[in-house]
């Protein structure tokens, strides 16, 4: 599904990954751990299509195509959903308005007509129930003054109505007590199946224990150095990510 | 000086009476028009506006050229909601009954000159002219001096006029360049209520130019809206000074939302002349090609416990320019005074400005009062969150950019007219490649 080959990108003439390789097949959840700095959401990012950053090398294919040529809004028609670290606040947009329009202008992308207010709305109350929000929420300017939690179920909620193929979590996580994260994780569970598949970026293990990976990756200075199940993430809890430098330095060393 | 020769010719032709209760002011009027003159850039007030070229030509003095407009030619430029509505038509300045339709009764119309000599000519003697006192350049002069055709407008005591009144400022520009001066003196009796709704169309591509100057009374406990719409082709600039005076304890809606036009200059006044009194201006402007909005405000606390809340919201593309100016006074008793004001600005394009300057001039000590001003480009965070969505770019612009103007959308209560102005909005968003 997602085939990432030695990708090098960076911002402002920094380069910050150099040189990703990883495989994403259907159905898998993959999860890329990582120390602040280590490029995570540059990865998500660059995959997104954020035009600040600039690839200076290798490739990513997405459902066969060639993922870096989309604009970000073609990605989206391909199935590539991005929830955001930082979701932004939209004043004057309802949640609504805006998500009719992404569904109707995706549906459009991938040549279906626009869906009906009845059939809309029949969508929207099964999603809303499914992330456990209200319906004034949703008739709010999307995000404003929505608290952390609210923020990243809306994420999830624009991520089950608009049904992608890769859904790539950048630190969903963050900033969210323990009940909002079994929401929100459950959500992501819920709309699971065997022909999407989740990429989830986060710092820590906790989401883990929700939103259980098939393979964990470690990303370190713009690389990922290890590789692994479920466990890896435990021992990384464990050991903090001192124990990733301390290796990282000793292969330096040796070599 | 300016090029004003051929105003004074027309001014000597009228060979104003004597006796005529108006005629005195109207001729120390133009005299304070041929000592002041046309201000320049280096009048602090027009230091963004150029209209002195827009004078240094010869236009056609309204009053000489009664209007050809028919019925037939005004049903395409009626407002939505006409249907209900209460209309006024002025053609190049001059009220034209035959083309109005006072639907509500509770509404009376008469020319100034009769208003001042009949009943109503205490109100006149008091409040007409009163916007002298807040302009210091000739334009509002110039306009005093030529009030032909101007007119009283009367609400009566304790009523609720339902329906809106339409006021259609039309410039027939077919056949020459023409100069329009309406002139209204508006009293808003004690306890009414009413809805005014004022548009600008202009007829032909003759350069035009409006000066108009409103003046509106708020009595006791009556509650006003006012709402300027502006649509006006490129050939056609105006100077449109809003002048209302709350003489009692009363509340003032007013929107201006200004979509097109040559130069467009608004001086809204909102003299909060009675303790209580409450004023709320909101404003909108989207502008593009080559158009120039200037919005000068002034919010004058005469007296204690007096409120106003201000937010002007613009967008600018191409090489369309914008000027925002809000003075906010408070005079030495107004203490309590709560008054509020923002400006935000957005710029779609690199040859786009804006000059921004809240004024505020205190000289009482227990008093409440803030202003801010933002200016940037659109959201780019905002537009890739959105295009992440599937929105492609153009539509991503477009829901920002009516998120941002919702706000002020909102604050258009007659329902025909907020319908018309989003839809001329959306029409916009969808038309220009952004």
């Amino acid at each position: 599904m997602l085939r990432i080959q030695n990708l090098q990108a960076g911002i402002e003439g920094r380069e910050i990954l150099k040189g990703i390789n990883l495989d994403i097949k259907p159905g898998e959840v993959h999860a890329i751990m990582g120390p602040n700095g280590s490029g995570k959401s540059t990865l998500a990012s660059v995959l997104a299509g954020r035009q600040d950053y600039t690839v200076s090398g290798g490739s990513v294919e997405f459902l066969g195509k060639d993922l870096l040529e989309l604009s970000p809004e073609d990605r989206a028609g391909e199935g590539l959903f991005l929830g955001f670290q930082y979701p932004v606040e939209i004043p004057g947009l309802s949640t609504t308005n805006f998500i009719k329009t992404a569904v109707n202008e995706v549906r459009k992308y991938r040549g279906l007509e626009p869906l009906d207010a009845v059939a809309f709305l029949k969508m929207m109350k099964e999603k809303m129930s499914l992330m456990e929000m209200e319906q004034t929420m949703l008739s709010r300017s999307l995000n404003e003054g929505f608290s952390g939690g609210e923020k990243k179920r809306n994420e999830i909620f624009q991520m089950a109505m608009l049904q992608p193929k890769l859904a790539i979590l950048d630190e969903t996580d963050s900033g969210l007590d323990i009940d909002a994260i079994r929401i929100v994780a459950n959500g992501v569970n819920k709309l699971r199946n065997k022909d999407n598949a989740v990429l989830a970026i986060t710092h820590y293990q906790r989401l883990l224990d929700y939103l259980v990976p098939d393979f964990v990756h470690v990303l370190y200075n713009g690389r990922i150095v290890k590789s692994g199940t479920k466990e890896l993430a435990i021992e990384l809890e464990e050991k903090g990510y001192d124990f990733i430098r301390n290796e990282m330095h000793q292969e330096e060393e040796v070599s | 000086m300016n090029n004003n020769t051929y105003l004074k010719e027309s001014f000597d032709r009228l060979n104003l009476p004597g006796s005529s209760p108006l005629s005195s002011i109207r001729k120390a009027a133009f005299k304070s028009f041929d000592v002041m003159g046309i201000p320049t850039v280096r009048h602090e007030e027009w230091k963004y506006t150029r209209i002195s070229s827009l004078f240094n030509k010869e236009y056609q003095v309204s009053f000489q050229n009664p209007t050809s407009l028919n019925a037939a030619e005004f049903a395409p430029l009626r407002l939505p909601g006409h249907e209900d509505a209460s209309e006024l038509v002025f053609v190049n300045g001059m009220y034209v009954p035959g083309l109005s339709n006072l639907k509500a009764s509770a509404f009376g119309i008469t020319s100034l000159e009769e208003a001042a000599a009949n009943q109503y000519s205490e109100i006149v003697s008091e409040h007409f002219n009163h916007s002298s006192k807040y302009l210091t350049d000739g334009v509002q002069a110039l306009n005093t001096a030529f009030i032909d055709g101007g007119v009283f407008m009367h609400v009566q005591p304790r009523k609720f006029v339902k329906y809106p009144v339409y006021i259609y400022n039309i410039t027939d520009a077919r056949v020459a360049s023409v100069l329009s001066q309406p002139r209204s003196l508006i009293h808003i009796g004690q306890g009414a209520q009413v809805q005014l709704v004022e548009t600008y169309i202009t007829l032909g591509t003759s350069e035009s130019m409006t000066n108009e100057v409103m003046e509106i009374v708020v009595e006791q406990d009556a509650i006003l809206e006012y709402y300027k719409i502006q649509n006006d082709q490129s050939s056609a600039s105006q100077v449109s000074t809003t002048h209302i005076r709350q003489v009692g304890k009363s509340v003032v809606h007013t929107v201006t939302v200004s979509l097109n036009g040559g130069i467009v200059r608004n001086n809204l006044h909102a003299v909060l002349g009675a303790r209580f009194a409450e004023a709320h201006l909101y404003g909108l402007y989207f502008q593009q090609g080559q158009s120039h909005i200037d919005n000068h405000t002034i919010v004058d606390n005469v007296m204690p416990d007096c409120q106003s809340n201000e937010l002007y919201k613009g967008i600018l593309d191409n090489n369309s320019t914008g000027v925002f100016n809000g003075k906010i006074f408070v005079r030495k008793d107004a203490q309590k005074t709560n008054a509020f004001q923002s400006n935000k600005n957005v710029l779609l394009s690199e040859n786009a400005n804006v000059n921004t300057k809240p004024q505020l001039e205190i000289f009482a000590d227990d008093v409440k009062c803030s202003h801010g001003c933002t200016i940037g480009s659109l959201d780019e965070e905002g537009l890739f969150y959105l295009q992440s969505r599937g929105v492609p770019k153009t539509q991503a612009m477009a829901l920002l950019l009516q998120g941002f103007a919702l706000d002020i959308l909102e604050k258009i209560k007659p329902a025909p007219i907020r319908a018309y102005v989003e839809d001329l909005i959306a029409q916009r968003l969808t038309a220009d490649v952004l």
